[in-house]
C-alpha cells in the first residue's frame, strides 16, 4: 500500500494534470484553492479524478473544510 | 394543490398533503448512480409518525425546539414532518459551518432537540466547545454499527409505536429559526411564521405550479430557505416528488435530470455557471456545420421567444439541448446570491427557463422573480404577490435602499429586539441591498448598503463574523470589511473581505505579520477568507464602551484611501 507521502505526490500529479500547471508549481501544504484558482465545484472534479485513480469513492463532505493537498491525502490514505 | 389560505400550520398541511395522495411519489433519494430510497406519501407517513411519536414520549412537546443539521437528504424532511406534528420550532443548520459555530447557534436558539449526519455529529463532539451543548435528545442518522455515539442515539431506532398526538399551532406562531449570520457573536435568528410559510407558498406555487407527477431536483441542503420551499412546502403540498442528490458532482447531476425526468431545480449561481461553461465546451467541440446549425436554431428560438417562452417550440428546435435536461424540465431557479445576465440569457436562448429571483433569510424564499412577461435577464423580476417593494431615499438613478413589505416578512429576530428594531421599521424590512425599480415594476440590484458579501455559493459572509480568527493578531488594532462597503460599487459580482490594520506604532506591515495574517485567513472555510489588507495609520473611531464605529470608520478610509491601496493577501 502507498505511503502518506506517495499518496500526496500522486494527488499533486493528478491536480497538476486536471488543470494543466507545472507539477513544480505545487507543493503539499498550497492552498489548493488560491494556488490553482478553482471553485469548489472545481475541487470536486479533482476529487472525481482523484477517486477513479485510487479506486475508492469519498462522500462530496469529505471535502469540507480541506482545502491544502496533504489533507486531501490524508483523507484518501484513510480509505485505500 | 392544498388551499392553503384554510390551513393554520404547516404541519397541518403537510398532514393532510400525505393523505390526499397516499400512493403518489413523494421523495427519492439518489446517491451517484444509486437510488438509496424512494418513498410514496403514505410511507413517508408511515417513517415520520413513528418518530414523532418517540419524540414525544421522550417529552419533546409543542413549541419546543429542534434542530436539524444534514446534508441533503430525505431523513431531512421526515425529521422535519415529525417535529412540525410534534408541534415544534424548526431550527435548520448548515452543515458547512464549523462544529464550534453550530454549537453556538444550537445553544442561543435553545434547541432542545437535535437530529444529525453521524459524520457531523462525530466532529461536533471532538470540538473543544462540546460540553456547552444542552439538547437533552440527539438523534444520529447513519452511524456505523459499532460506532461511538458520544451520548447520542441513533436516528433509525428511534420509533415507537402507536398515535402520536397532532399539534395544532397557529399561523402567528413561530415556524422556523432560520440563521442569517451572528457567529461571530451576535447571532441573527430569523423568526419565521407558519403564516410566513403558507403565504409565501401560495404565491410561489401560483407563477410555478407543482401537481403530482411533477419532480423537484433538490442539491440544496434543506436548511437553505429556497431549497425548504420548493424542495420541500411546495411540492408536498401539490403531492409532487422531491428528488435528492446527495452529491454536487455536476456528471451526476447531469444524469439525474434524464434519470428522473426533472420538471424543476434550484441552483445556486456558481452551479448554473458550471452548466453553462460544460455546455459551452461541448456546442465549441461540435464540427463546424453542426455547430453553425444549431447556431442558427439557437438565433431562431431567440426571435420566437423574445415576448414570452414557448417550451415546446424550443424543445421541437432544440431537441437534443433538452434531451440532456431530462426533456420535461420547465424552470431552473437561481438564487441565494448575484447571477450575471449573460448566463441567464444563455439559458433564455436555448429555452431553458430561469427563474431568477431575489430574497433574504429574513424574508422567507423570495421577495421578487422573474415570472417570464417578458423574460428580462437584467432584474431579478417583480415582487412576488402579497409582496411590496419600494426604494428608500433614491438617488438621482432612483437607486437607493430596497424595503420589503409582506406576509413572508419575518416576525422578529430571537432575543433581540434592538437589532429587530433596527431592520423592521414601520413594517417594513429594510434589506441592506441597493436596488432600482423600473417602469415594469422590475427589480434591479446595485450592490450593498450593508457591509456583508455573499459568495456565488450563495453564502452570506458578514465580517463580524470571522473578526474573531484574528484575535491576538500582533497589531494595535483591526477590522475585517466588505470591500464593496469601504468602497461601494454598484456590482454584486467577485465581492471580498478585506481586513483593515493599523500596526503598532513604528511597525510597518511587514513580511512576517503578512504571512501571521495569511496564516490565520488558512483557518477559516475557504469561501470566508479574506483577499486583501488595507493598511491604516489612525486609531479607529470607538463608541463609550469602546466598540468600533464601522460606518465612520470605512467613510475616513474612502476619503483618505483608494481601493488601489489594498494589499493582496
Amino acid at each position: 500500500m502507498a505511503n502518506l507521502q506517495d499518496t500526496t505526490e500522486q494527488i499533486l500529479v493528478l491536480a497538476a494534470q486536471h488543470f494543466s500547471v507545472p507539477r513544480a508549481q505545487l507543493k503539499p501544504d498550497d492552498d489548493f484553492f488560491k494556488t490553482l484558482g478553482i471553485n469548489s465545484l472545481q475541487a470536486l472534479d479533482l476529487l472525481t479524478r482523484v477517486e477513479n485513480h485510487f479506486h475508492i469513492e469519498l462522500p462530496d463532505y469529505e471535502l469540507q473544510g480541506v482545502t491544502d493537498f496533504r489533507t486531501l491525502a490524508e483523507r484518501i490514505q484513510a480509505r485505500l | 394543490m392544498l388551499d392553503l389560505s384554510r390551513y393554520s400550520c404547516l404541519g397541518e398541511a403537510l398532514r393532510d398533503a400525505l393523505e390526499r395522495w397516499p400512493d403518489e411519489i413523494c421523495l427519492i433519494e439518489a446517491d451517484r448512480e444509486r437510488e438509496n430510497c424512494r418513498l410514496t406519501y403514505r410511507q413517508f407517513k408511515d417513517a415520520a409518525l413513528p418518530l414523532a411519536l418517540w419524540l414525544q414520549n421522550a417529552g419533546f412537546a409543542p413549541n419546543g425546539r429542534a434542530a436539524i443539521i444534514m446534508t441533503n437528504q430525505s431523513k431531512w424532511l421526515i425529521s422535519a414532518y415529525a417535529i412540525f406534528y410534534c408541534g415544534g420550532v424548526l431550527v435548520p443548520l448548515d452543515y458547512k459551518l464549523t462544529p464550534a459555530e453550530q454549537l453556538q447557534l444550537l445553544a442561543h436558539s435553545h434547541a432542545e432537540v437535535l437530529i444529525v449526519e453521524y459524520h457531523l455529529w462525530r466532529a461536533i463532539a471532538q470540538s473543544p466547545d462540546f460540553a456547552k451543548l444542552r439538547a437533552k435528545i440527539i438523534l444520529v442518522t447513519e452511524a456505523p454499527s459499532n460506532a461511538e455515539l458520544f451520548g447520542a442515539r441513533r436516528w433509525e431506532d428511534s420509533k415507537a409505536a402507536g398515535e402520536p398526538r397532532f399539534e395544532m399551532r397557529q399561523r402567528k406562531d413561530p415556524a422556523c429559526i432560520v440563521y442569517s449570520s451572528g457567529t461571530g457573536g451576535r447571532p441573527k435568528g430569523c423568526v419565521l411564521t407558519h403564516e410566513n410559510y403558507l403565504e409565501q407558498c401560495m404565491s410561489l406555487t401560483a407563477l410555478y405550479p407543482f401537481w403530482p407527477g411533477v419532480r423537484y431536483l433538490s442539491i440544496l441542503p434543506t436548511n437553505h430557505a429556497i431549497d425548504f420551499m420548493v424542495g420541500f412546502v411546495g411540492p408536498f403540498t401539490c403531492g409532487a416528488a422531491v428528488v435528492h442528490l446527495r452529491t454536487l458532482r455536476p456528471e451526476y447531476i447531469r444524469e439525474a435530470f434524464t434519470r428522473y425526468k426533472i420538471t424543476y431545480m434550484t441552483l445556486v449561481p456558481m452551479v448554473l455557471k458550471n452548466l453553462e461553461r460544460g455546455m459551452r465546451q461541448r456546442f465549441d467541440s461540435l464540427p463546424r456545420g453542426k455547430r453553425r446549425v444549431l447556431n442558427a436554431l439557437i438565433g431562431v428560438n431567440r426571435a420566437f421567444t423574445r415576448r414570452r417562452p414557448n417550451t415546446r417550440l424550443s424543445r421541437a428546435l432544440l431537441g437534443d439541448v433538452h434531451k440532456a435536461f431530462g426533456g420535461e424540465l420547465r424552470a431552473l431557479f437561481v438564487g441565494g446570491a448575484f447571477t450575471e445576465p449573460a448566463t441567464l440569457q444563455f439559458f433564455y436562448d436555448l429555452g431553458i427557463l430561469v427563474g431568477n429571483g431575489y430574497g433574504c433569510t429574513e424574508a422567507g424564499t423570495v421577495n421578487t422573480l422573474n415570472d417570464f412577461k417578458p423574460f428580462r435577464a437584467d432584474t431579478v423580476g417583480k415582487p412576488l404577490p402579497g409582496v411590496e417593494v419600494k426604494i428608500l431615499q433614491p438617488d438621482a438613478d432612483g437607486i437607493g435602499e430596497v424595503a420589503v413589505r409582506g406576509k413572508n416578512v419575518m416576525s422578529h429576530y430571537l432575543d433581540d429586539p434592538e437589532m429587530t428594531a433596527e431592520v423592521l421599521v414601520d413594517g417594513w424590512l429594510l434589506t441592506g441591498d441597493l436596488g432600482r425599480l423600473d417602469a415594469m415594476s422590475h427589480l434591479q440590484l446595485f450592490g450593498r448598503k450593508k457591509n456583508m458579501i455573499v459568495t456565488e455559493e450563495g453564502k452570506n459572509i458578514y465580517p463580524e463574523d470571522i473578526e474573531n480568527v484574528f484575535e491576538g493578531l500582533p497589531v494595535k488594532e483591526y477590522s475585517v470589511f466588505a470591500a464593496n462597503y469601504l468602497w461601494p460599487q454598484r456590482t454584486m459580482v467577485g465581492e471580498q473581505l478585506v481586513i483593515v490594520i493599523h500596526p503598532e506604532e513604528g511597525r510597518a506591515i511587514d513580511e512576517p505579520l503578512r504571512a501571521e495574517i495569511a496564516e490565520r485567513n488558512r483557518r477559516l472555510l475557504n469561501y470566508k477568507r479574506i483577499s486583501g489588507i488595507v493598511p491604516w495609520n489612525q486609531d479607529f473611531p470607538r463608541t463609550a464602551s469602546m466598540k468600533i464605529k464601522r460606518g465612520e470608520l470605512a467613510g475616513q478610509i474612502l476619503t483618505a484611501l483608494d481601493r488601489r491601496a489594498v494589499l493582496p493577501l
